[in-house]
């Protein structure tokens, strides 16, 4: 579903990812895990499509599409989806309007109906029950006055409508308590298939103990320095970052020599 | 004061032609003289005058106007144009500054008179209800008040008021350049309740120019309490000039929305808000959307000259291509006006790469336990905002429409009417095409 190969980015002129290559096949879910400053929402940005993020070298192709070619509407459409750190706030633009909105132009773009008001109704009722979203916030301005909870639990909500092939998962769980973890971690559960796939992107292994992955990656220094299975993860929490910190430091020796 | 250049516009040999002709005929009283000789000393506004600083009207003057209409039928569709789906209202239809005497959309009910400007004036004791000789620096006012044509005069009896709002249809077409001049006046009496929404809409023939310049009064006698919302769309090749003075008395209520939107080449709307008396409330929303070469200017004035009295404007702008947007906000608090509560606000969005923005808020405080505000930003798109659409599937063009629809919210909510903010939001989504960006 998406291979990235080699991919190096730079912000501002400063070299943030540095070779990352990364399989995601259907039906899987990775962690990507790293001290801060690594590089794992660098690499969501530029997965979206931020602005201000430049490829310098390396491919990114999703569901055989040169991703790095569409701008952010197109690799949404195409079915990639990022659940944001920070949800921002847009008052003035109603929750309801913005996802009927992003519906219609992705069933658009993908040559399918359009929903009748009937049907975007039943279809936002049972996904707002999935992901337990308040009714209420449904019709407010778009995270307008959310609690932080609320904004991720919006993004999770988002993700639910717009079924997405490949989420992307940024720090979903940073500001969460254990009930608002929990309930977010449920929707992703309910929501994962064998036809979808999901980057979950934390500091932290607590999210892991509720949505398992199949892989782990640790990003250090833009790049990926180690991955393995859920167990990988479990190590970082016991052990910290440290260790990779100098075990990356004699890897980059040995290369340097 | 006049020099040389103003007097030498074409439009302003026209208008001492036309003076000459009322004098003759003997339909110049002294208001009319008054006014005139006002206007002469003044001439026409250049931008070495303080309130049209930023407000060059020079090519729009440059331009021959007939002071004649030629067409009085309602032009076909423009009405539909003009019409707010699913308000339930009375119409009026004006057609270059003169009503055909219907009101469409059932009878009146007790206590409220709609006249022709005209033929109220007949009756005596009227002429005298009318701002006389007080048109100070207004150069467009004192112009309308001498040779204004017609318009409407709308009186509210004690305690009355309308179940329906009052939908005026401001009808202007013409086939060569035209200067149109109606006035109106509006009473609304103690405790009397009237809602108003005006449409300016207008259709020329091929390259024909119409300048509206408008003179409206109101007053509003103790508590009464009067919705004023006025829709500004018309084509281009509209010039519209319009001024309002309202006077508030004892504890009345005035409500303004003003919308302006893409089509006229230029529009000045003089707002004056004369608080009389004490305890009244005020409040003024605004919202501006320009495109292509237009030039919209909002001045307003609110006048605090006695105590208690409370203030709130809010004036929002959307500049696309190479418009022009000014605002100018003056509050002016009296000596006397103590515990005033005045507040102003004038937010801008700039978006098109060529688009200008002069925002001026004037504050003059004579009283000295008052309590007064005022801020302006200018700005552009949020980044970010726009990412998060757009990383949700949504087009870059439906991206901005959504936030500019979005920045207007804070106005068109104000609106008290669903079929008026749902018309006034279909306006504004209309008016924002991809290539404006």
């Amino acid at each position: 579903m998406l291979i990235i190969k080699n991919l190096h980015a730079e912000v501002e002129e400063k070299q943030i990812l540095k070779g990352i290559d990364l399989t995601v096949r259907p039906g899987e879910v990775h962690a990507i895990m790293g001290p801060n400053g690594s590089g794992k929402s660098s690499l969501a940005s530029v997965l979206a499509g931020k602005e201000g993020y430049h490829v310098t070298e390396g491919d990114v192709t999703f569901r055989g599409k040169d991703l790095l070619d569409m701008d952010p509407e197109i690799r949404a459409r195409e079915g990639l989806f990022l659940a944001f750190q920070y949800p921002i706030e847009i008052p003035g633009v109603s929750n309801v309007n913005f996802l009927k909105t992003a519906l219609a132009e992705i069933r658009a773009y993908r040559n399918q109906p359009a929903l009748d008001a009937k049907e975007f109704l039943r279809m936002s009722r049972e996904k707002q029950k999935l992901v337990e979203f308040d009714a209420q916030l449904v019709n407010r301005s778009l995270n307008e006055g959310f609690s932080g909870g609320e904004k991720k639990r919006n993004e999770i909500f988002q993700l639910a409508m717009l079924e997405p092939s490949l989420a992307i998962l940024d720090e979903t769980d940073s500001g969460l308590d254990i009930d608002a973890l929990r309930i977010v971690a449920g929707g992703v559960n309910k929501l994962r298939s064998k036809d979808n796939a999901f980057i979950i992107i934390t500091h932290y292994q607590r999210l892991l103990e509720y949505i398992i992955p199949d892989f782990v990656h640790v990003l250090y220094n833009g790049r990926i320095v180690k991955s393995g299975t859920k167990e990988l993860a479990l190590e970082l929490e016991e052990k910290g970052y440290d260790w990779l910190r100098e075990e990356s430091r004699e890897q980059e020796a040995t290369i340097t020599q | 004061m006049s020099t040389q250049h103003e007097t030498a516009y074409p439009l302003y040999t026209e208008v001492v032609n036309e003076f000459d002709k009322l004098t003759a005929a003997g339909r110049a009283d002294k208001a009319r003289q008054t006014a005139f000789e006002r206007f002469r000393l003044l001439g026409f506004p250049s931008i070495k005058h303080e309130d049209w600083k930023y407000t060059n009207i020079t090519r729009f003057l440059k331009d021959e106007y007939a002071l004649v209409p030629t067409v009085r039928e309602i032009p076909a569709g423009l009405v539909e144009k003009a019409t707010i789906p699913n308000l339930d209202c009375y119409q009026l239809v004006l057609v270059n500054g003169i009503w055909d005497g219907q009101v469409r959309g059932g009878n009146l009910p007790g206590g409220i008179s709609i006249r022709r400007v005209n033929e109220a004036l007949r009756d005596p004791g009227t002429a005298a209800l009318f701002e006389n000789g007080k048109w100070g620096n207004q150069h467009f006012a004192n112009l309308n008040a001498a040779l204004f044509t017609d318009g409407l005069f709308i009186t509210v009896d004690k305690g009355a008021d309308a179940a329906k709002p009052l939908h005026i249809l401001h009808l202007y077409t013409t086939d060569h350049n035209l200067l149109v001049q109606p006035r109106h006046l509006w009473v609304v009496g103690a405790n009397a309740g009237l809602s108003v929404i005006e449409s300016t809409v207008c259709t020329t023939t091929g390259e024909a120019k119409v300048w509206i310049n408008g003179l409206t009064e109101i007053v509003a006698a103790s508590d009464a309490r009067i919705d004023h919302v006025a829709i500004q769309t018309a084509t281009a090749g509209t010039r519209l000039v319009q001024h309002t003075t309202v006077r508030q008395k004892k504890q009345s209520l005035y409500n303004n929305y003003t919308f302006t939107l893409p089509g006229a080449d230029l529009v000045r709307n003089d707002l004056q808000l004369r608080l009389e008396e004490d305890h009244t409330e005020t409040h003024l929303y605004g919202l501006y959307l320009t495109a292509g070469n237009q030039l919209v200017d909002n001045h307003t004035l609110v006048d605090h000259q006695k105590p208690f009295c409370f203030s709130n404007e809010l004036y929002k702008g959307v500049l696309l291509e190479q418009s022009t947007g000014v605002f100018n906000g003056k509050v002016y608090v009296h000596k006397d006006a103590q515990k005033t509560n005045a507040f102003q606000q004038n937010n801008n969005l700039v978006i098109g790469k060529r688009a200008t923005i002069d925002s001026k808020p004037e504050l003059e405080i004579y009283a000295d336990d008052v309590k007064c505000s005022h801020g302006s930003t200018v700005g552009q798109f949020s980044e970010e905002a726009l990412f998060y659409l757009r990383s949700r599937g949504i087009g870059e063009a439906t991206a901005k429409a959504l936030l500019i629809n979005a920045f207007a919210f804070d106005v068109t909510e104000k609106l008290k009417i669903g079929a008026v903010e749902t018309y006034i939001n279909q306006l504004i989504r209309r008016h924002i095409p991809a290539e404006h960006a």
